[in-house]
Formats: structure tokens, sequence, C-alpha cells
């Protein structure tokens, strides 16, 4: 069994992220970067499936600048068995679904696991258009998956609005997870080491045959309106008070 | 001119007001266009929604009443609206950013052939759109290339429509099939007699400093009764087990902004103030002087919570008397 997993490259999510003066993004310079939180947790969920069952390799994919090499290296210290970088510059998530198609293609994975949403552009788009794009079911923002006993479909648990849903899809499918699928593991220094070897492919984008032109473009980029702290009060008698005086929300 | 197609959510044979929020945002990009904002009621057994829909200020509502799209499944609902628009006309598709929205808009785009755009909170006159990033420290002002759109819109950043009434018109499109569909098995709903988080006027949210999950219960849950607030939470809390997912209020959970957010035990990672910034007023009420919610709150006491929230509670339900 193959597991394509998909990892992006992402600011640290603990960065402060400032707009730059020109407005055309943000600064970039003194940030980390990590592995895009959710994704981490598609890792974990594909190698506790290869250690539960034996005989799958996990690929890990990744659409961004020659920098998401180590990225990739970390999902590789933490076990996966090799990765594809895409080199790509900022495509969009049209993009990098377009793109993604034709790894998948080469690939032929049982499924594709991925993080419902990257922690930079939140988009949450990639894992659906891709899905539609290769006609496969979707399972997104789950926070539970299992396997048929044939692995030929797969039962998964949704996040969603208002509870939990279970659906069933037959595989290959696109699923995207949700923060509570598991906790991912930290890669051991073994591990660290062992990734070194393993095999990490580059692709340039533009060799794929994918369509790269986008299908959205940032004119500009803004801060957020600024919300200004505003005062503490000394006691609840205080609170309520000025709830209903000042406020007047009460 | 080109008409709109506006997704309508429902459950129960209730409209959430997250479809009027879209009604709102689809009737903007109608009067860009110059066309119509058609509203989409999909589902089984929907005649009540489809009158209630009818009252959301839509230029017309169309339904399609099949079992096949019942449990609004991401594959078969898009191949479908994809063949709606088409019937009617219409290049641009608008959903609430719900779990649903979020479910379905991108695989209908890849459908159309379209551009999408994901929670987004202002539609300029120049059609140009605005959307937050990085768990909203950054909005960008973006352009979608090519005629045919789908939007995902925020629910808080625009108001609810209503109307007096419009046509209702039976669609005579059929269900498309996706070739290996999805099966729904269940549903597991959070019940809850208070007010839905996204719709409520006051929020009240716990975080990690509520310790356990049962003194949401017993220490929070007061307060949310005593003020008539939906209860919320923290990221935090909601990982550490205290709480179901469905109330975690940030970037990755729901956004709110009600009339009044009180923060209890939450420290304020910029994740959390993503779903709560545009409330109108915020109190913070933690026992860490330092805790960044309080840069954002309007009011904050710095106490413990255990002893402030009972006494709060007392005091609110006085008021009432």
């Amino acid at each position: 069994m193959k597991i394509l997993v998909t990892a992006k490259r992402v600011p640290d999510y603990e960065s402060t992220i400032k707009v730059n003066p020109e407005g055309t993004g943000i600064v970039e310079a003194g940030l980390k970067w990590i592995v895009n939180p959710f994704d981490e947790i598609a890792v974990e969920e594909a190698l506790r499936i290869k250690e539960a069952q034996g005989g799958v390799e996990v690929v890990v994919a990744s659409v961004g600048p020659a920098e998401a090499q180590e990225q990739l290296r970390t999902t590789l210290a933490m076990g996966a068995d090799r990765a594809i970088l895409v080199k790509a510059d900022r495509p969009d998530t049209t993009v990098v679904a377009r793109i993604l198609v034709k790894i998948i293609e080469k690939e032929q994975p049982d499924f594709v696991i991925m993080g419902k949403q990257a922690t930079d552009d939140d988009s949450n788009e990639v894992g659906q258009m891709l899905a539609q794009m290769l006609g496969w079911p979707q399972a997104t923002f789950i926070s539970k998956l299992t396997l048929s006993a044939d692995k030929t479909s797969a039962t998964a648990m949704r996040e969603v609005d208002g509870g939990m849903e279970t659906i069933e899809i037959p595989l290959p499918a696109i699923i995207t997870n949700d923060l509570r699928l598991n906790e991912p593991r930290y890669a051991s220094l073994p591990g660290i080491m062992k990734a070194r070897k393993k095999p990490l492919e580059e692709i340039d984008a533009a060799t794929l045959g994918a369509d790269l032109s986008p299908r959205i473009v940032i004119r500009k980029v803004t801060p957020p309106p600024a919300r200004t702290a505003g005062r503490k009060v000394e006691s609840v008698d205080e609170l309520i008070k000025v709830l209903q005086t000042e406020a007047k929300v009460l | 001119m080109s008409n709109v197609l506006v997704y309508a959510e429902h459950a129960h044979g209730h409209l959430p007001k997250a479809t009027a929020v879209a009604v709102t945002a689809g009737k903007k990009f109608a009067a860009l266009s110059g066309g119509q904002a058609i509203l989409a009621v999909l589902g089984s057994g929907i005649g009540e929604v489809a009158a209630q829909a009818a009252k959301l200020g839509a230029d017309k509502v169309v339904t399609l009443d099949n079992a096949a799209v019942e449990h609004a499944l991401a594959d078969v609902t898009a191949l479908t609206l994809k063949a709606i628009a088409e019937a009617v006309g219409a290049n641009t598709v608008v959903f609430a950013a719900t779990s649903k929205g979020r479910d379905i808009a991108p695989r209908l785009a890849a459908a159309m052939d379209a551009a999408i755009a994901s929670d987004v909170t202002e539609i300029n006159a120049d059609g140009t759109l605005v959307r937050p990033m990085n768990a909203g420290n950054v909005f960008a002002t973006v352009e979608l290339v090519g005629d045919k759109k789908v939007i995902s819109v925020r629910t808080t950043a625009f108001d609810a429509a209503t109307g007096s009434g419009c046509p209702v018109e039976a669609l005579s499109v059929a269900p498309v099939a996706p070739a290996k569909p999805a099966r729904f098995v269940s549903i597991e709903e959070t019940k809850s007699d208070r007010p839905v988080l996204t719709e409520a006027s006051r929020v009240v949210s716990g975080g990690r400093g509520l310790k356990n999950g049962e003194n949401f219960t017993t220490v929070l849950a007061p307060l949310c009764d005593a003020l008539g607030a939906a209860m919320g939470a923290s990221r935090a809390a909601v990982d550490a087990g205290y709480v179901p997912n469905d109330l975690q209020v940030g970037q990755t959970g729901k956004v709110v902004a009600p009339t009044l957010y009180v923060a209890v035990g939450i420290s304020g990672a910029i994740q959390h103030l993503a779903g709560m910034k545009d409330s109108k007023v915020i109190v913070a009420i933690n026992k860490d002087a330092e805790a960044p919610i309080f840069q954002v709150a309007d009011y904050g006491l710095v106490a413990d919570l255990f002893a402030a929230v009972p006494e709060m509670t007392d005091k609110v339900k006085a008021l009432a008397k």
C-alpha cells in the first residue's frame, strides 16, 4: 500500500506576522519556517497506518520554494520513506491542485492525506479541488480514520458544524484532516540521521505539463484593523457596572 | 449579465443565519453583474425550507427535492450545483464559509473550472475581494481570474438578508451522481439548549484555565445561562477534551462576532483572537495580568475565575429580577 501525504512550508504560527511596507506580502526576513501543523498530523496518521499494517510506503510531496526541502527532511525524520519537492513560485491553490494531479497520476497512491488548511493562506481548498480533478471521493476535516480490512474503502469521522459526521468512502480518495486526528511525534535523533539518506526528488513544476496560470491574484495586503486594549476593572461589581452603563450590553 | 447562484445550507427544516448572510453577498455580486440572485435549496422533503428561503430577499428560489442530495455530500452536491448553475445562467456561486460550504465550494470550483476565494470578508465595487490570511494577521485584496467564480463568505462579515417573498421554482435538473460516491453513515449532533454559537448575540468561552470538562458544566455553563449566551471554547480546551470540537472559536474553528464576548481562562493566542476579535465588546477574566487576551479586551478583570465567574453569575441573575 502506498500513502501520499502533502506538506507545506509555512511560517511558524508563533512568529509575529507583519505586512511589508510595500503592502505586497508579509515580512519574511527572520521568520522561522515549519511544516504546516495540519500536514504534520497527516504525516503522523500515515506513519501510524504504516506501523500498524506493514508493507506501507509513505511518500510526502510539497509544492513550493527550494527551501521546502527542509520541511520535507523533517517529515522524513519523522519516518516517511521518501519525498518529492515540486518547485513552484508562489502557486495558488488551483495551481497546487493541478500539480498534485500530475504527481498522483505518477505515484498511484492508495489514498492521499493532507491537512485541511495551511496556516499561512488559510484557504482550505486544495484537497477538495484535487478530489474533483481526479474524480475521487473526499473526506474532509476528519478526526478519525478507519481503513476496511481489504483496504478498498475507509470510514471517516468528520468535524462539522454542530457535531461529528461519519461517512464511508471508496479508495482511492482524498482525505483532509482536522487538528484532533492525532498528536504528531517529534523526529528522533536517529530519525534525523536516517532522513539525510532518504530519497528527496526535486522536480521543476514547469516540466510536469500542468497548467500553471493562476486563478487568484493578490493585489495588495493590509494589516487588520487594530483593536486597542481597553482597561482593567478591579472587581466583578465594577465589571457589571461598566457593561451596563458604559458598554450598554447588559 | 450573469446570474448568481447562492447555496442554501439547511438542517432539520431550518435555514441558519449563515444562509441569509450568503444571500446578502450573492445580492452584492448580482448587483455587480446586473443579474439575479438565485437561492438554491437542495435536499429531501424541503417544502418548508423553500418557503422560508423565499423570505430571504433573493430574486428567486429554485429547489431540487431528491433523496440523492439529502445529506449534502460534497461530491454529488458539487456536480449537481454545477448543472444547476448552468441551467439558471449563473457564473458565480456563493456559499457561507461554514463546514458544509467549505467542504463543497472548492470541489464545485474545480468542477466548473472556476476561480475560488474562501472566507471572503468584503466585496468591492471593482469586483476585487478581501479575505483574511495568517490567522487574521493579514487581509489580502484579491482578484479572481476568469468569468466563473465560486466564493465562500465569512458569516460575521455581512448582515443577514431579509425579504417579503419571491417566486419558488422546482428545477427540472436531476442530481448528478459521481462515479465513486462517498456514502453518508451517520451524524452525531451536539445537543444544546443554548443559542447557536455562530448566531448568538452573547458568547461565553472557556479555556485551559477551566482545568477540566466538569468545570465547563458547573462554573461556565451557569454564566452562559444567566446571560442567555452561547458557549464557546479555545482550541486548548477542545484539544484537552473538556468540550466538543464544534465549540472551538478561532482560526481553525468558528468565527464569531457577538455583541458581548466573555473570555474566561483563555490566554488569547493569536489563533483564538482570529475567531473573536470582531466582537463588539470583549471581556476577559484571567488570573494572569500579562495574558495577551487583555490586549484586545475592552474590559479586563484579573481574578481567579473560580471566584469571579460564580460571583458574576449571581449578580447577572440578580439584575434580571
